[in-house]
């Protein structure tokens, strides 16, 4: 059979790719928690680099968090409205806007970093703060906000959902409230999760913006991947594991669409 | 008057419609709709009629000049929501984060109605369509009959001045079209409320109006009775839009008009007819022993069990359909003799 | 009417404000401070005219290149062939494809070291068979394998997506037709998801342009455009430099993502 062949030649392949990607991941949380990973894991088990790296950096893991929640509701704020606005508008002008909105992804996060260092870092009071920060990672993660929730509401039809409110004596935020933020929780969910789950991991921007003062956990990370023995290393990166896996399951899970029921037509 | 408010009178003068790239969608138009009746807009897709509809309803605006009065105020610029008129949308438009009930109920929540009242009229407005049993049911878990009824009964339950249904029952297949036509007339009737109804189904106008509003390209062609429009079409586009036409070309002399296929006796003739235009219940095949001016070869025949549809060719452009309900096998070539009932016969 | 217009430019408007105040004013301002260093508006053309930026911008480009090419192949061979045949366990392969689809670039540096580092599993494997130790994570094949561990995720889900979209019945038909394996593949399954590739390969590029965690995480001497940026900024202090190199920067991945959107003729999702 020259196609169970291809079949099992094909499979073989994706674990092989499936071997790179986790391979990595598993040393790297087993030497987080071996006592010496130049000998192996028969040094025995420990956590007292998981320890050292909770002493060393808890700051910048409350950092992150913080962060990543005043990021999010930043993103709501500014990027659900825009989404609505450009799922009721499609015409030129409301596609380059959203083309503008993308840009500082596309744009890589150095260089957004610097343009914000030039301009904004002599105001020291807010250079050394975290909201220096949180203004890259906003720009950053407004985007998929944005294009999270404007999927969802390019998907549904909002106009006439919005006339039939409208219709039944609904004004402008009743229909908001009632009709347009419940259909697209969907798209909000999703956007959040993704918000969250990047604001966490940003390092391009964070690397540049940070401070002494300022540090979150991916400058932790790279601080103690430089200076520290891989164990710790190891154990830092198994904490960020564990802080941003419940997030990536729960985006994989919410990343599929509910299918469609059937109904039949009622017989009269 | 069981559930609705008073009916409304709607007039609207002036009003035409032009869209921001240039289409002109609505020459001006002025239309006068009495309280309580059942007005059907009827046309091609691209008429006018839908944006006739949504300048009433108050999704759109008429281009300036135009006036939109609700029994004699100016309600030009006031947005939907504050008209107080009931719509069924062709897509149903229902809330799909809501129940069947919730659905039902929202108006009267926007409406700030204690709950009590609200459940009272749900439950009222459920037993009405018959959808008691689907009150917590999500949308999506319906079919489309019941989306439909779930949309009027939505429509309804605020106790609208005036209900507006564009082209409601389209999205749905033809068997339960028949039934649910049946449905909102007695509905309408029973309601005594203003109705404006939106369709391109001329069966659906013929059924359910008061009155039908044909129009064409942007324009009124005809305003009238159902009766009327189908027998006395004012222009050559509504009697062809309704119902079928035949037509013959030929000239009139001496109250005779003579075309391709014969001649015909017509005292009443217009001098320098050049055409003339009839329905297919107008016209019958001749039995054997009769002698008819016309004749014509079938060019095919449909059996449709009460009755035979005939094409006759009778060397015009299109050939003549004809309903015959004879007991007669009729095949390809045959040759026929054809007589009209001057009485149906029409000049435009 | 007009009442909508007004509200709809009203909602837009914190955002509108933020993004002007914090990207469109900072980047103007980056444009003018790139002009203005010892080398003036020359600063924008020693990119091409320097040596030094020239040759990491040749390398920046063939390690990018190298990425997008190797990504493509593997998740193109992964993704459709995960789409097209579910077998149990066909969900647990996709979610850990998926899976470091938001790690930050530091994280994948160290993914890159725990495999090619001086302690890595390749070297240690290396050793025990030949006696000699491989360890290239710290050169430019250890950032090329660091962005192509990047990349795979978010292009697996791009290709799986269109391929979905894929009618089997073309595959069918062109079968029904004499087709081989290989044939339906070239005439079928390509063309039909060129414009995901289009678009993945251009995510793929513009990110390992302009991505600078990985290579920091690596560090030594790998010379690439942001590795040289950061340089210029903190070390030499030279910041029109760093300015100028870096709107160069932003412009090029720009590009890359705007003519491959109008190449696919479809919407191109950002890169993280």
């Amino acid at each position: 059979m020259k196609r169970r062949g291809l079949f099992l030649l094909q499979l073989g392949f994706t674990l092989l790719v499936c071997a790179f990607l986790v391979v990595p991941v598993i040393l790297s949380m087993l030497a987080g928690l071996t006592v010496n990973y130049f000998i192996g894991v028969e040094s025995g088990l420990t956590l007292r680099w998981v320890m050292e790296v909770w002493n060393g950096y808890r700051e910048t893991i409350f950092l992150s968090i913080g962060l990543s929640l005043a990021c999010l509701a930043v993103t709501l704020v500014l990027g659900v409205p825009t989404a609505y606005v450009l799922a009721k508008r499609q015409n030129a002008l409301t596609r380059t806007l959203e083309e503008m909105l993308v840009l500082p992804v596309a744009v890589p996060g150095l260089a957004t970093a610097l343009a914000l260092i030039v301009t904004y870092g002599s105001l020291s009071g807010f250079r050394t703060s975290w909201a220096f920060i949180l203004v890259g990672h906003v720009l950053f993660t407004l985007p998929f906000m944005v294009r999270s929730v404007l999927a969802v509401l390019s998907a549904i039809d909002l106009k006439t959902l919005e006339e039939g409110a409208a219709s039944l004596g609904a004004g402008f935020w009743p229909r908001f409230r009632d009709i347009v933020l419940p259909n697209c929780r969907q798209g909000i969910l999703a956007g959040s999760l993704m918000v969250v789950t990047l604001s966490m991991g940003e390092f391009n921007m964070t690397w540049l913006l940070h401070t002494p003062f300022t540090k979150t956990l991916p400058v932790g990370l790279a601080d103690a991947y430089a200076s520290l023995r891989l164990e710790v290393g190891s154990a830092y990166t198994l904490v960020f594991f564990l802080m941003i896996m419940p997030l990536l399951l729960a985006l994989q899970a919410f990343a599929k669409p509910r299918p469609a029921k059937f109904v039949a037509e009622e017989t009269e | 008057m069981t559930d609705a408010g008073t009916p409304l009178a709607i007039a609207l003068t002036n009003c035409a419609k032009t869209f921001a790239d240039g289409t002109k969608a609505l020459e001006p138009l002025d239309l006068a709709i009495h309280a309580g009746e059942t007005v059907v807009f009827l046309g091609p897709s691209g008429c006018g009629k839908t944006t006739t509809l949504r300048i009433i309803a108050g999704l759109e605006e008429p281009d300036a000049g135009g006036k939109v009065l609700f029994d004699g105020v100016d309600v030009t610029h006031l947005p939907i929501e504050q008209r107080n008129v009931g719509m069924v949308f062709q897509s149903y438009a229902l809330f799909p984060n809501m129940t069947v009930a919730g659905n039902i109920g929202y108006g009267l929540k926007i409406r700030k109605v204690a709950d009590a009242q609200v459940k009272a009229r749900v439950s009222e407005m459920l037993a009405m369509m018959q959808i008691t049993k689907l009150a917590d049911r999500r949308i999506d878990q319906l079919s489309g009959g019941q989306r439909q009824r779930v949309a009027l009964a939505r429509a309804i339950a605020v106790r609208p001045r005036a209900l507006l249904l564009d082209e409601p029952l389209t999205a749905l297949d033809a068997k339960l079209r028949d039934t649910l036509r049946l449905e909102i007339d007695s509905l309408l009737r029973s309601l005594g409320i203003t109705a404006i109804y939106v369709t391109h189904d001329q069966a659906e106008a013929m059924a359910l109006g008061d009155r039908i509003v044909v129009m064409e390209h942007g324009r009124v062609a005809q305003i009238g009775k159902p009766r009327e429009i189908y027998q006395r079409p004012a222009t050559r586009f509504v009697a062809e839009f309704i119902g079928t036409m035949n037509r013959l070309t030929g000239a009139v002399k001496n109250g005779v008009f003579t075309c391709k296929a014969g001649s015909l006796a017509w005292s009443e003739a217009p001098a320098n007819t050049t055409e003339i235009l009839f329905r297919p219940e107008d016209i019958r095949v001749a039995e054997g022993h009769e002698t008819t001016g016309l004749q014509g070869k079938v060019a095919a025949a449909f059996f449709l069990g009460d009755r035979t549809r005939l094409f006759v060719e009778v060397g015009e452009a299109q050939p003549l359909v004809i309903e015959s309900t004879a007991r007669r096998d009729f095949s390809h070539g045959d040759a026929v003799g054809l007589a009209i009932d001057p009485r149906g016969l029409l000049v435009l | 009417m007009r009442h909508e217009v007004r509200r709809l430019i009203l909602l837009l408007l914190p955002a509108g404000i933020v993004f002007a105040a914090f990207f469109l004013l900072p980047m103007a301002r980056l444009f003018l401070i790139g002009g203005s260093g010892k080398m003036g508006w020359a600063a924008y053309t020693a990119i091409l005219t320097d040596d030094l930026y020239l040759s990491s911008l040749v390398s920046t480009f063939a390690v990018a290149a190298a990425t997008t090419a190797a990504t493509l192949v593997i998740s193109g061979i992964s993704g459709v062939f995960l789409q097209r045949h579910k077998f149990p366990g066909n969900a647990a392969l996709v979610a850990m494809l998926t899976f470091p689809l938001a790690f930050p670039g530091v994280v994948i540096g160290f993914m890159v070291i725990m495999l090619a580092g001086r302690q890595g599993l390749i070297g240690q494997v290396t050793q025990a068979l030949t006696g000699e130790k491989l360890v290239f994570a710290y050169t430019i094949a250890g950032l090329f394998m660091g962005y192509v561990y990047f990349s795979i995720p978010r292009t697996i889900l791009t290709v799986m997506a269109a391929a979905e979209k894929l009618d089997p019945k073309l595959e069918e038909a062109a079968r029904s037709l004499g087709a081989s394996p290989w044939h339906v593949l070239r005439d079928v399954i390509i063309p039909g998801l060129k414009p995901a590739f289009i678009s993945a390969g251009a995510i793929c590029f513009a990110t390992a342009v302009g991505a600078f965690g990985t290579a920091f995480t690596l560090a030594a001497k790998i010379n690439v455009l942001p590795m040289v940026i950061y340089t210029e900024f903190t070390l030499s202090a030279n910041i029109a430099m760093a300015a100028a190199l870096s709107f160069v920067l932003g412009i090029v991945t720009w590009l890359v993502l705007a003519v491959a959107r109008t190449a696919a003729g479809s919407s191109v999702a950002a890169a993280g």
